[in-house]
């Protein structure tokens, strides 16, 4: 059985994309279109979540998710308390249990968390009370199902359909979890051709049984491409053994214009953010026309407000 | 209780007659999602009004959210003008409790401070929770509270009242 699901099909938890079914992704998409005109309102608030209290739990520092998912919860009403916890108190799953307890004792009825250890979001859902929602921020190298959603989300709106895209994810899919979800997503929205780009050390085995075709090199994988998506380079990696260096990088698989050339006129260019501006993509794509990252960020609040609003919905029934 | 419920393109005529002396021409039409949409689009229409039509959906401001969820299909409300000042024409297609209204209400309050809001219904089958009445009335019923009254609309547009 789906953790995710209730017994009758609703979401009660969102920890990953794989295995959701396409009505759940297409109902979170719809769900968030509604919600794009409430920041633009004298009033940017709806008075959904009035009297609920979602904790962030941050294991794992980081500003700009931490921060939308907050400016969600604000804007459906909700109260919202931020926690960042060092990771090196944490390192028994004892510990982390504690912590939801404690404040499950104070009356949570969400928890958003984000953590280095893949399965940690998995791990306190299958802990708290039937009443208690969990959804991931991210954790490991495993899921990011808000950032896929978002990304989904941002196709849908510049390119309207899914069925006649051809897509390529770029970089380190092998660290990404930000990959993995929107791998997921794509194949269950019906996207026929889903690409990954980079380097042998950065793309995982087996990564074609995913329902993905393989490239190692830019201008065969970007020939035909109705989406760009670069992920971001983990600067650690090149301290190890699977890459050279930044500028080798950035010379076989930044994202330049003339590279961008290669896919369709009309192509738009995705990053999950923060980017390494000269080392996956080049400052020129990142700002020019065809780039679409700032969006990302705007309809990430949308869409993680659509998420929080059918997650806390109906749970006293 | 009438055997068979009155058309419905009459009582929308009716409606519109008594409307038209109280239009001002700041006056906007909103409709509720998704009957009273339907109805304001033929006030709209016969009442001859310049300014577009605006469009409420109140799923995110109903009072019974955290006891049955979210509606499956939420549309975007759609309210192209500023309401700042306005009189608003709020129309709906059936008035029971009245916490459709209060929330519709609750929303467009979100947008802005409107000069005032009236409230124009197709059908008045009573029942009410709250202290809201129609200022216009297509039609007034009085339905059992197991029963519920549905305005839809066939392939071709028009509109039809049933009782279930």
């Amino acid at each position: 059985m789906n953790p995710q699901l209730t017994a009758d099909g609703r979401l009660r938890h969102l920890l990953t994309l794989d295995g959701l079914p396409r009505a759940i992704l297409t109902q979170i998409l719809d769900t968030a279109e509604s919600f794009m005109d409430v920041g633009e309102r004298e009033v940017k608030k709806v008075p959904l979540l009035r009297g609920k209290s979602i904790f962030n739990l941050f294991f794992e520092p980081s500003t700009r998710t931490r921060t939308t998912f907050e400016i969600a919860a604000k804007r459906l009403s909700a109260d919202v308390v931020n926690l960042n916890i060092a990771t090196s108190s944490q390192t028994k799953g004892e510990a982390i249990l504690d912590t939801v307890d404690n404040l499950a004792a104070m009356h949570a009825d969400m928890f958003v968390v984000r953590h280095s250890q893949s399965g940690a979001a998995h791990f306190i859902a299958r802990h708290v009370a039937p009443h208690i929602s969990v959804i991931n921020a991210g954790d490991g190298r495993h899921a990011h199902p808000t950032q896929g959603l978002l990304d989904m989300f941002t196709i849908r709106r510049f390119k309207g359909e899914f069925h006649n895209l051809t897509v390529a994810i770029v970089g380190d899919v092998l660290h990404s979890r930000v990959a993995r979800s929107q791998i997921h997503a794509l194949t269950t929205l019906g996207v026929p051709e889903v690409r990954v780009i980079g380097p042998k050390t950065l793309l995982p085995t087996g990564v074609e049984q995913m329902g993905v075709k393989v490239f190692h090199t830019m201008e065969a994988g970007l020939a035909g491409c109705d989406v760009v998506i670069m992920l971001r380079l983990q600067s650690e990696r090149m301290k190890g053994a699977l890459l050279p260096s930044a500028q080798e990088y950035f010379k076989f698989f930044g994202l330049t214009p003339e590279k961008l050339a290669l896919a369709k006129p009309d192509a738009i260019v995705m990053h999950p953010g923060p980017m390494n501006r000269g080392v996956e993509i080049d400052s020129e794509v990142a700002d020019g026309p065809q780039s679409v990252i700032l969006p990302q960020v705007t309809y990430g609040i949308a869409v993680r407000m659509a998420v929080m609003a059918l997650l806390a919905g109906g749970t006293t029934a | 209780m009438p055997a068979s419920l009155p058309d419905v393109d009459p009582l929308i005529a009716r409606l519109a007659t008594t409307i038209a002396p109280t239009l001002t021409p700041d006056t906007v039409i909103v409709g509720i999602h998704t009957g009273g949409v339907w109805v304001a689009e033929r006030l709209h229409a016969m009442l001859h009004c310049a300014l577009p039509l605006g469009m409420l959906d109140i799923s995110f401001y109903r009072d019974d959210f955290s006891r049955i969820g979210l509606h499956p299909q939420v549309k975007p409300s759609n309210l192209p003008f500023d309401l700042e000042g306005r009189a608003i024409l709020l129309v709906d297609d059936v008035l029971h409790s009245g916490r459709t209204v209060r929330a519709a209400m609750n929303e467009l309050f979100d947008y802005g401070r409107p000069a005032s809001i009236r409230l124009a219904v197709l059908v008045d089958r009573g029942g009410h929770e709250l202290p809201i009445r129609p200022d216009f009335t297509g039609l007034t019923l009085t339905v059992p509270a197991h029963q519920n009254i549905n305005l839809s609309r066939l392939d071709d547009g028009h509109l039809t009242l049933s009782l279930a």
